[in-house]
């Protein structure tokens, strides 16, 4: 089924964009290339929906470029950029039935260049099949659930042939379950037509599943763009971190290669000596291992909670001083060591997400 | 009463003179409103200026506004010395005791039926359909009559319909500016309440039963075209 034409790469160019004093897209410069998943990752207000209006022509922009192959787009309406958006909330038209929304972008074409009928109805029937809703053509979008509705807006989508697909939060406002159904369902799509595909998202897992690459977004800035790999396992700072999945943080004193913290000096892996300086330690729940027999590079912690009910053991601890530990183990650790609430135990680190030095005050 | 006689009064060339002038006026005035109501409302509903709240607020002005005040000072307005109408007088145009003058009287107390009914359904519109539109390459005209007249329109029929049935029924703000000539400028209303007054209540009621009838098919009719064009958009 030839749903693509042509090779597309999209460029933006130091793209600035204000909403009064708030600066929704602050130099944004970044490189899509032909065929790729994308996901622009990142919290509320951090500029990945505008960064997407942008690319569709749907939002204006203060100052910068952006290029489809290689040629300034500026003037270009979302349409004529080849761009099919899925919006958030699906926008589907509710009086018109599921096969008249898919139908639409082909009725309002030209005489001259509009399908005859026939095609029409054949190629809103393809789509159909595609997205695997054909028993629900003449159904209207108010009687859809809400993952019909989004694979119909889908369907709408790509009736006009885009080359590049935009999608809005596609899984948002879907139930857990659904919205994993169709993330794998995006993922096959895309591995069977290469349709270049950008969406947006706050759900790191999403992000992390589903993409080629992932653009990591705060503040309306470009913090990292990488592999989900990449981002996940080198992150370039605590933010990326820290949005990435669950993280621990302590507040250190770095000391002949080892981690201060409170009264034990901890093992840091890959920490060479150097002068004693402050500093702050990102470690990932199954960064810790977990002991009964005590050690003088391990922290004492209590155990508050354990649940086993999971792929992963989830376990919270008290240290010392007070602070929350999220730790998680395979459920065959577990059965070595067999801890239960409110029992003492000795938490060192196998490894170190992210080590970030602090200004000593003087 | 026989029914000849019922067929006499209300065939009388002075009765249908007043038959054609009500509903004229009402239909034409109803379709001014229509079309200003529906600007009115996507204005208040899309679009945010100083004194908005201002604005939204005086729509209702016209149903709080006693219709006797309301008629003396269109009248006012429009006579040749008036405001308006000077202006109107150097165009060579005549408001105030003729139908131009009904007509304008009855779109002034039909407009907030009009913004009323369609402004929750334009709030409850969401912008997106039309972006959605335009992505899919429709042009500005083809968003406004495929995809936002289809959603308002059953909201827009029964505002006009109100509308329309109100200014049939008006009294008040008419007969100030109408001038009530027989045959020119006499509305219903108005020739049933000369009748009452003349003690003929037969000669009332059977023009009352006529027009009755005539604004029952109308609403009827009216409401069929609402239920047609909303039973495809769902719950609200």
């Amino acid at each position: 089924m030839g749903l693509r034409e042509g090779a597309l790469s999209i460029e933006l160019k130091h793209v600035h964009k204000k909403f009064g004093d708030f600066k929704a897209l602050d130099d944004v410069s970044l490189k899509i290339e032909d065929g790729e998943l994308l996901a622009l990752l990142g919290p509320s207000g951090s500029g990945k929906t505008t960064l997407l209006r942008v690319v569709a022509g749907l939002d204006p922009f203060d100052e910068g470029q952006v290029l489809f192959s290689g040629r300034d787009a500026e003037n270009q309406k979302t349409h004529q950029r080849g761009v099919g958006f899925v919006f958030q909330h699906y926008a589907l038209f509710r009086h018109m039935t599921v096969f008249d929304n898919i139908a639409f972008g082909l009725n309002v074409l030209p005489r001259k260049t509009r399908p005859s009928r026939d095609q029409i109805r054949a190629k809103v029937m393809e789509l159909l099949n595609l997205v695997q809703l054909e028993w629900l053509a003449d159904r209207f979008p108010w009687q859809l659930s809400g993952g019909q509705r989004q694979r119909i807006a889908l369907a709408r989508a790509l009736a006009v042939r885009p080359q590049v697909l935009l999608l809005d939060e596609p899984f948002g406002s879907l139930d857990a379950q659904v919205r994993k159904e169709l993330r794998a369902w995006l993922r096959r799509f895309h591995d069977e037509f290469h349709i270049t595909t950008i969406f947006v998202t706050h759900d790191q897992e999403e992000a992390l599943e589903v993409a080629d690459r992932i653009v990591v977004m705060n503040k309306g800035k470009l913090i990292q763009v990488g592999t989900p790999e990449d981002v996940f396992h080198n992150p370039v700072n605590s933010f990326v971190l820290s949005f990435l999945g669950n993280v621990n943080f302590f507040h250190c004193r770095l000391e002949e290669g080892k981690a201060v913290i409170g009264e034990s000096a901890l093992e840091v892996p890959g920490l060479s000596v150097q002068r004693p300086q402050a500093a702050k330690l990102y470690v990932r729940p199954n960064q810790f291992k977990i002991s009964r027999v005590f050690s003088p590079s391990a922290l004492k912690a209590i155990v508050e909670y354990v649940n086993p009910a999971g792929t992963v053991v989830k376990i919270n601890l008290k240290t010392e001083s007070g602070q929350q530990i999220l730790v998680e183990i395979t459920q065959e650790e577990l059965k070595n060591i067999k801890i239960k609430k409110h029992e003492k135990v000795y938490v060192s680190l196998k490894d170190v997400s992210y080590l970030e030095y602090v200004q000593d005050n003087p | 009463m026989g029914f000849k006689e019922f067929m006499g009064v209300i065939t009388a060339p002075r009765t249908l003179a007043a038959y054609k002038l009500s509903f004229t006026t009402a239909f034409l005035s109803a379709l001014i409103n229509a079309v200003f109501g529906l600007i009115v409302a996507w204005v208040l509903v899309r679009y945010s200026f100083p004194g908005k709240r201002i604005v939204d607020a005086l729509v209702d002005f016209p149903l709080a506004l006693p219709t006797a005040v309301a008629g003396i000072a269109l009248t006012e307005l429009y006579t040749p010395t008036g405001w308006v109408g000077q202006y109107l007088g150097v165009l060579g145009i005549k408001a105030a005791f003729t139908p131009l003058g009904i007509t304008i009287a009855l779109t002034f107390i039909g407009l907030p039926f009009v913004v009323r009914t369609i402004q929750p359904v334009l709030e409850d519109m969401d912008p997106q359909i039309e972006e959605a539109a335009a992505s899919l390459g429709a042009n500005r005209w083809q968003t406004v009559s495929k995809i936002i007249l289809p959603v308002i329109f059953p909201a827009l029929l029964t505002g006009v319909t109100l509308a329309f049935a109100r200014a049939i029924g008006e009294y008040g703000s008419v007969i100030f500016i109408a001038g009530n000539m027989p045959m020119k400028t006499e509305i219903v209303p108005l020739l049933i309440m000369t009748k009452l007054e003349q003690y003929d209540y037969t000669g009332a009621t059977a023009i009352a039963i006529g027009m009755l009838v005539i604004s029952f098919v109308l609403l009827a009719t009216a409401n069929f075209f609402q239920w047609l064009t909303s039973r495809n958009l769902g719950k609200a």
